[in-house]
């Protein structure tokens, strides 16, 4: 069935944020592959007027935070109405606080980044799959799929959790506040059903 | 619940697969992309590129292809083969690997591990080591099987771990080749020393032996080569034999 879905119609642009922890070029493949052209860019001006907001991250969480807040994308990126995506990084730095390095994030969410316990191997590496799956992002999406995960640390489960993930514990495999959404896993890389989360992203009506 | 992963691994030289394909419904089994992009849809959970070109454009050809490779596959990959430097792995992953692997380098200058876990982040750093037990412990080999070190493998895995490796890929040469099954004791011990997963490689002949390497070995992921690349075992039969026995492993429907 996931392949049935259309093509998503995006009018305006689908802007990537360019920052120091972005790994683009999955993302920008990934889109490819759906007929999209982002656009990488860090100006203000071009991510305001975006009809798709896509925030990658892979990396360490201080540094980026103080890469945004350096060049004042922090304000930027907390005041945007366009459907909005983390992925990875990027969701976690959209929470309210991390304890890699202690990192107060941007605060689009409010639940806290915390490391795994070593009960189990840390990083979570591998195909995970979702359960209490519930927003418009993660529409098609049974529980039954599998998303590929790499992370240390995790968002606790909160308010704003739309589906949730188990290692070690239950954590947010995925965040909504309003036209912001975070997702922990990389869809660019989750093969048809990381492709079909992407499409229902591109997809869905603004705000 | 956390899947077990299968990882087809393509041996490339120029960009092209080397190791005997026999795949008639490939328009180019050659072609490594194509060929990756067929695991991809069978239903692999990652892909390791092995590159063995030795010219000095060698560089510049991997580049071309893990381009290629990430605008074509959806799932995650990693490349290994020849890595020396930190400049060799930042023209990989900003062409698209999610990960690298490096092997003889680290015996060389196990600081290269420290560098690129600095420097990339652990998640993307494989630490790949061949290991032969010489009748009194395992011990690392470099160079492609072919220099032994005199290093005991159990002990050099704990320190790279510590230095910054995020995963490691075992290769018991004494069992590579022989489709006898995995080294299932040596596995697990490393699997329960680390933290940071293994993969196990070497010495799959039957669906069986999978189960085995997850289950005593305590493998986090198994790769194999030429079981895949002459259809010994089909990617979905086997996916369908680990779930059928209880092994957590990902279906795509």
């Amino acid at each position: 069935m996931i392949d049935a879905n259309p093509l998503p119609e995006v009018s305006g642009e689908v802007v990537i944020v360019k920052y120091n922890a972005g790994n683009v070029r999955s993302v920008t493949c990934a889109l490819n592959r759906l007929g999209i052209e982002p656009v990488l860019t860090d100006d203000p001006d071009r991510i305001r007027d975006a009809d798709r907001v896509i925030f990658p991250g892979v990396g360490e969480a201080s540094s980026a935070m103080n890469y945004l807040r350096r060049t004042g994308l922090d304000g930027v990126l907390k005041t945007l109405t366009q459907p909005f995506l983390g992925i990875c990084l990027g969701m976690q730095l959209m929470c309210e606080w991390s304890q890699e390095n202690d990192t107060e994030c941007l605060g689009i969410f409010h639940e806290k980044v915390l490391l795994f316990p070593p009960e189990l191997k840390v990083p979570h590496m591998g195909w995970n799959n979702l359960s209490g799956i519930m927003s418009p992002i993660l529409s098609g999406i049974t529980g039954d799929e599998y998303f590929y995960f790499v992370h240390s640390y995790y968002a606790a489960k909160g308010d704003e959790t739309i589906a949730s993930c188990g290692y070690i514990n239950e954590f947010s495999a995925a965040l909504q506040n309003g036209n912001y959404y975070g997702l922990q896993f990389h869809p660019e890389k989750s093969s048809k059903a990381g492709e079909m989360i992407l499409r229902n992203f591109l997809g869905m009506g603004d705000g | 619940m956390l899947t077990k992963r299968i990882i087809p691994c393509l041996d490339v030289h120029d960009g092209r697969t080397v190791k005997g394909v026999n795949f008639v419904n490939l328009r180019d089994a050659g072609d490594a992309v194509e060929l990756g992009a067929m695991y991809a849809g069978q239903g692999a959970d990652e892909l390791t590129f092995l590159d063995i070109t030795a010219t000095v454009e060698r560089r510049e050809t991997l580049a071309a292809l893990v381009k290629r490779i990430s605008a074509h596959i959806n799932i995650p990959f990693t490349v290994g083969g020849g890595i020396k430097s930190v400049s060799d792995v930042g023209v990989l992953l900003s062409s698209g690997a999610d990960k690298i692997s490096v092997n003889s380098e680290v015996v060389r200058n196990p600081g290269i591990i420290d560098s690129l876990a600095a420097e990339f982040g652990s998640q993307c750093v494989v630490y790949s080591t061949d290991v032969r037990h010489n009748g009194e412990f395992w011990e690392v080999y470099i160079r492609g099987g072919r220099t032994p070190t005199g290093i005991r493998a159990r002990e050099w895995i704990k320190q790279i771990e510590n230095r910054g490796a995020g995963e490691i890929l075992l290769t018991s040469m004494d069992h590579d080749g022989t489709k006898n099954g995995f080294a299932l004791e040596f596995t697990r011990d490393i699997s329960e020393m680390v933290q940071v997963p293994v993969i196990a490689s070497g010495g799959a002949g039957t669906m069986e032996h999978f189960v085995d390497v997850f289950t005593e070995g305590k493998a986090d992921a198994a790769l194999a080569a030429s079981i895949f690349h002459f259809r010994e075992i089909d990617i979905p039969d086997l996916k369908s034999y680990l779930r059928e026995r209880n092994i957590p492993v990902r279906i795509e429907k």
